[in-house]
């Protein structure tokens, strides 16, 4: 029973940055945009975000983990949209190729948090080991007393904010993309934009907003691991290769946020599932650790031979989109 | 009594590259009238009516709604000014439904009430008399309800100006028929309606005015009611034609192409072809008629074996040798049987040739794997470039050049030459002269008559009935998918045809001896 | 006349520029990223801007030995490029090259541990190339199979192949740790050189550049002059196009992706055997990635990938010298490439439209960029 309680509760800490990303991506791809750059954009943020929570620990004699808290948020965003403002301008104003685009928008924001997680200390005047504790506390903090319930608080109430946030975000989304008239909108820039452009909506606009918007929460994500998952603290190429995980979850997800929530903690699950099979041995944990790109295949695969019309990615993904185009 | 003047453009000019599509036209229109602007294919009436509903802008000229000054810059302040446009190809998204089609772009409360919406298209429903189910997804509709779906978009939206694009082109005669009274409804109610169309009897029998388009200008503007086909078609063509169109008889017809009972289901199970049967015959045109999307793609795509098929069976009779039953097989299966089967399709750029390779290359897509070596020849291929862009007056910088950049008159010529080249004993052709001028039309009459004195069976898909029965031997109707009638082009009427196009039940018998 | 609305910038699609002119928007990028790059620096380290280009000059080809070590990265990035091509000039967005280089590297570690020693160099040399090839081959034939069968999105299909393939990598450094609990493989066969790339002309990595430059000219026939490159750019044009012609699309799709494959298998023998002599999770190194980028910015031509994966791997080397110099992290290479890239993606836009400006009224429309 404690290992399966264990087990959620991890799986739903691994899950709860794939879920920023992708309910980033959704928002993204929902514009007509396959950004490939959301690894890039996670980086980005969650470097961000422990810069600024750094300079200002640095800079307070007593720092106040709120103030820390929301100074890092800002940063984490803010940087996350630029690198969704840059593939935007890129890709709707200058009209470059979306993959190619994403993928450097990747080696850059990758390289951009290595770079300045690994040079931080060096760049501030060598003060050592990069850590901000106080701010990471913010970001830790438990609800306090629904979260001692045994069993049911232990699964529902143990984490910091920052995973309650996710979720919402993923409920708004999807309030958004199905009760608004800007989601239906939206939706329809994503399936046909030269008839949501006949219809007199501004494409290009709701293409950047979605974009920059969708690169701001996924880089939620990469705050999230820095933040409340690594304690404050930078490892280099720490996130592993959960961006591309967020790109798949949003495959598996069949573009609805809600879906996306259940697929982060599967997800989560799968990935960490090797650490609670009794008796393998280390080879037999790195064929276990497979699991979330082989299930993420599989879905592709399925996916590719049921063709419901409903769960295709929209129409339009992946084309740039030029009204005088003839 | 002069009605008010609702939209007037002045002295309007758009140019696309080198390409003038429109050089200072003239145009008003007025409240409850209905407007026909009239013009060959590429004469620029979809152009500046695009003006009009923002989605391009003029390089010159002057647009004015009721005597003041606008400036569109888009679809957005088309609809501010009360013009909504329904184009050619329905600018709807499948995966909605017809209420959240019609709810797309609009202001109001960010919560979106369907309920609302819905209440207020019945509500014009009721008004001009649609018959429309809300809720249908797009993807599920026919033609005529996605029209449907369009043009209460335009009127959701209080719009006072319509402009429908050939909004007939896709229609049934009744279909047609439904339209124009709804059209008429609307222009009592004080809307003024623009519609382009090539087609006369449409023309004369629906609009007050014309307004005639020749090659980007405005030729002039007549009252209906003095207008002749005659006349109109003086205007519309710059010069008296009477389709000229030569027909050598038959020469010792023999049996080519057996088709039977051949039958296509589409990915959404439903039944484009339904048990098609004929014979074509070598020195003879055999045309393909009916309303568009009535099974003529799939037949022609199904005897190319590009189409799959879930009935019947398709057999070719080559001059010397014994027949072959290609049924089931693939363009690659047939080919390598040495069938010559020749096959214009309708989208020429996105299937007949490769837009970006030019000429040269084009002419390599049938012929590129003969021989043993692994590289390719490109010595046979040019020189057949060279010999069409001569013999046929290709125009275009060079062989060189990609195909997509030329015209669509010599894109076609391209393409009909490398089909000829081969000396097909079948020639398939869809639509040759769409979006073409009366001379490469007549260049490509021409050729078809070549092949068919040369003894290929010739098989012509067209829209214009005047054409077909100038040109063919027998002409064989389509409905629904099925083979509604076979009738000898020399002797049958227009009316004879019309019906059969609308006609679901019962074949009736192939007139000529056979 | 309420002139304000009227939009500022007028675009149009424009049919083709003239070569020289498209070359000069080129240049212009390249020359402006450049600055970018030198302005980051400056801001990052307070170097003098001049200082920073003789050092990326010093980083990239200050000794013989860098010299070398970038010409070998570059024809390492060139042979990745020149494999993925075939696919990409098929419109199959093969993002897997990383994977399909890892499970190369890997069969010819596999090669290499086992036969090194135990069978005649030639012997084991074919073996590595077949082994490394083969193993690509099958990586980039799985999603090629679906592609062709079921319409599997082969973008998404190829890039989960990658971590898989890396998975497998750090499956077999368990059985193959050198020393044991490193976790890594360590360096194979350091004394006998079991498997090694001898040298040539004297030069290290002298059979690397001849194997690479060998295939880009053999790309550049295979792509430009041979039936299959013809049906290649059939299918990547149009798929209705391609069955129209009687071309089986399916097999054009499996045969491409098995040669697009076994080369980027191949780039895996040639980085264990002819420069790495180890196998790790980095062993393709993000290479697998901004192959994509050399391919895509050459225009899919092999000899213009040549310069692009030599000037993209001059700018990590130098940045790395840079990044060196001041004690800062090396993945400055990674944020300076990704500057260098968006503005050469980026102005591929003013060769394909042009701009104008709309000034005063209709009838003046000022030409920017008009030839």
């Amino acid at each position: 029973m404690g290992t399966i309680l264990i087990f959620i509760q991890n799986a739903i800490a691994q899950g709860i940055g794939i879920l920023y990303g992708a309910t980033g991506e959704i928002l993204t791809e929902k514009s007509g945009n396959l950004n490939l750059g959301v690894p890039g954009m996670m980086y980005m943020g969650g470097i961000a975000g422990l810069i600024g929570a750094f300079l200002y620990e640095n800079a307070v004699a007593e720092p106040v983990a709120a103030v820390g808290m929301l100074i890092s948020l800002l940063c984490a965003f803010a940087c996350a949209t630029l690198g969704g403002l840059i593939y935007s301008v890129l890709t709707i104003s200058l009209r470059a190729n979306q993959n190619v685009t994403g993928l450097a928008l990747t080696t850059f924001g990758v390289g951009f948090g290595n770079f300045f997680g690994g040079s931080l200390s060096r760049l501030a005047g060598g003060v050592g080991q990069i850590s901000v504790a106080t701010t990471a506390s913010a970001y830790r903090a438990t609800i306090p007393i629904l979260g001692e319930i045994p069993v049911v608080g232990e699964v529902l109430f143990s984490y910091g904010f920052l995973t309650y946030l996710s979720i919402a975000a993923a409920l708004a989304l999807s309030y958004f993309l199905n009760k608004t008239r800007q989601g239906l909108n939206l939706r329809a820039v994503g399936e046909n934009p030269g008839t949501a452009d006949a219809a007199g909506i501004d494409v290009t606009r709701y293409k950047y907003l979605a974009t920059c918007l969708g690169g701001g929460i996924a880089g939620l994500g990469g705050l999230y691991f820095v933040m409340e998952y690594s304690g404050g603290t930078w490892t280099n190429n720490g996130f592993g290769d959960r961006g591309w995980l967020a790109v798949a979850l949003v495959i598996f997800a069949q573009w609805k946020p809600v879906k996306a929530i259940w697929g982060s903690i599967l997800f989560g699950g799968l990935y960490i599932l090797y650490l609670y099979i009794a008796g393998l041995g280390r080879s037999m944990q790195e064929i276990f650790k497979m699991l979330p790109y082989v299930v993420t295949i599989v879905v592709l695969v399925l996916a590719s031979l049921r063709k419901r019309r409903e769960n295709q990615p929209p129409q339009g993904l992946g084309v740039a989109y030029f009204r005088e185009d003839r | 009594m002069e009605k008010k003047i609702a939209v007037e453009m002045r002295g309007v000019t758009k140019r696309f590259g080198s390409v003038i599509a429109n050089e200072n036209v003239c145009l008003d229109v007025r409240r409850g009238e209905i407007l026909s602007v009239l013009g060959e294919n590429g004469s620029g009436k979809t152009t500046l009516m695009n003006m009009l509903s923002g989605i391009y802008f003029p390089d010159e000229g002057q647009i004015f709604i009721e005597d003041r000054p606008v400036t569109i810059r888009s679809p957005r302040d088309a609809f501010e000014l009360g013009i909504g446009m329904i184009h050619q190809h329905f600018k709807l998204v499948d995966v909605f439904t017809a209420a959240e089609n019609i709810a797309l772009g609009l202001p109001g409360p960010m919560r979106l009430s369907l309920n609302e919406v819905r209440r207020k298209i019945m509500d014009l429903a009721n008004k001009y008399g649609f018959e429309i189910d809300v809720n249908q997804k797009v993807y599920d509709m026919s033609v005529s309800q996605k029209q449907t779906v369009e043009i209460l978009k335009v009127l959701y939206r209080g719009a006072k100006i319509l402009i429908l694009d050939e909004p007939t082109a896709v229609l049934t005669p009744q279909e047609t028929e439904r339209l124009f009274r709804i059209l008429r409804n609307m222009r009592e109610d004080g809307k003024a309606i623009v519609i382009i169309t090539h087609k006369l009897a449409e023309v004369l029998a629906l609009s007050d005015r014309v307004s005639v388009l020749r090659k980007g200008h405005s030729v002039g503007t007549v009252q209906t009611a003095g207008a002749t086909v005659q006349s109109l078609t003086e205007l519309m063509v710059g010069k008296r034609v009477t389709l000229d169109i030569e027909r050598p008889d038959p020469v010792r017809p023999e049996r080519r192409l057996d088709v039977k009972d051949l039958t296509c289901v589409n990915a959404e199970g439903i039944t484009t072809l339904d048990h098609a049967a004929f014979t074509a015959r070598s020195g003879e045109i055999l045309g393909i008629a009916g309303v568009a999307g009535s099974g003529q793609k799939e037949l022609l795509e199904a005897i190319a074996g590009l189409q799959p098929t879930t009935e019947g069976s398709v057999t070719f009779y080559p001059k010397q040798g014994d027949p072959v039953d290609t049924t089931h097989m693939n363009a690659g299966a047939i080919d390598k049987l040495g069938i010559r089967l020749a096959f214009v399709p309708e989208d020429r750029l996105g299937m007949g040739l490769v837009g970006s390779m030019d000429i040269t290359e084009n002419m390599m897509l049938r012929t590129y794997r003969e021989g043993h070596s692994f590289l390719t020849d490109k010595r046979g291929p040019r020189k057949l470039a060279e010999r069409i862009v001569q013999q046929l007056e290709v125009v275009t910088s060079g062989v060189s050049s990609p195909v997509r950049r030329m015209s669509g008159g010599n894109v076609q010529k391209v393409l009909v030459g490398r089909e000829i080249a081969s000396a097909p004993s079948v020639l398939m052709v869809a639509y040759p002269v769409r979006g073409l001028d009366i001379n490469s039309s007549y260049t490509i009459y021409h050729l078809l008559n070549e092949q068919k004195v040369k003894g290929s069976a010739v098989i012509c898909v067209g829209e214009d009935l005047d054409v077909l029965l100038a040109l063919c031997d027998r002409i064989m109707v389509l409905c629904a998918g099925k083979v509604t009638g076979i009738v000898d082009a020399r002797t049958a009427t227009k009316e004879e045809i019309g019906l059969l196009m609308t006609h679901t039940e019962g074949v009736i018998e192939e007139g000529e001896a056979g | 006349m309420n002139t304000a609305r009227e939009p500022l910038f007028h675009i149009v699609k424009r049919d083709g520029v003239p070569f020289p002119k498209a070359l000069a928007i080129r240049a212009a990028a390249v020359l402006l990223s450049l600055v970018a790059c030198a302005g980051v620096i400056f801001a990052l380290t307070g170097m003098n801007p001049l200082e920073v280009y003789s050092a990326y000059l010093s980083g990239a080809v200050g000794t013989n030995r860098r010299l070398w070590m970038t010409i070998r990265d570059s024809a390492t990035l060139l042979l990745i490029a020149l494999a993925i091509t075939p696919a990409f000039k098929m419109r199959f967005w093969n993002i897997g090259a990383e994977g399909q280089v890892l499970v190369g590297g890997l069969a010819t570690a596999a090669v290499m541990i086992y036969g090194g020693g135990a069978m005649p160099t030639w012997l084991l040399f074919t073996l590595m190339a077949t082994c490394s090839m083969l193993a690509g081959m099958v990586w980039g034939l799985i999603p090629a199979a679906f592609k062709a069968r079921y319409n599997t999105n082969e973008t998404l299909f190829t890039l989960m192949l990658n971590y898989v393939g890396m998975q497998l990598v750090t499956f077999s450094i368990v059985f193959w740790e050198n020393p044991a609990g490193s976790n890594t493989v360590g360096v194979i066969h350091q004394a006998t050189e079991y498997g090694w790339f001898p040298d040539l002309f004297g030069q290290k990595y002298g059979l690397n550049v001849l194997i690479v430059l060998s295939i880009t000219v053999l790309m550049f026939v295979y792509l430009r002059y041979s039936k299959h490159g013809y049906e290649i750019a059939v299918v990547g044009e149009s798929e209705n196009t391609a069955r129209y012609a009687g071309i089986n699309v399916s097999k054009i799709i499996l045969r491409t992706m098995a040669l697009s494959g076994a080369l980027c298998g191949l780039t895996g023998f040639i980085i264990v055997s002819g420069c790495s002599h180890t196998i790790s999770t980095s062993t393709a190194g993000g290479r697998g990635f901004t192959a994509i980028i050399v391919s895509w910015l050459s225009k899919f031509n092999p000899f213009t990938m040549i310069l692009v994966s030599f000037f993209l791997v001059f700018m990590e080397k130098g940045a790395i010298q840079i990044a060196s110099q001041f004690n800062l992290n090396e993945n400055a290479s990674d944020v300076l490439t990704g500057i260098i890239l968006f503005f050469i993606l980026g102005c591929e836009f003013f060769i394909n439209y042009e701009v104008s400006l709309r000034r005063h009224g209709r009838k003046e429309i000022k030409g920017w960029a008009r030839s």
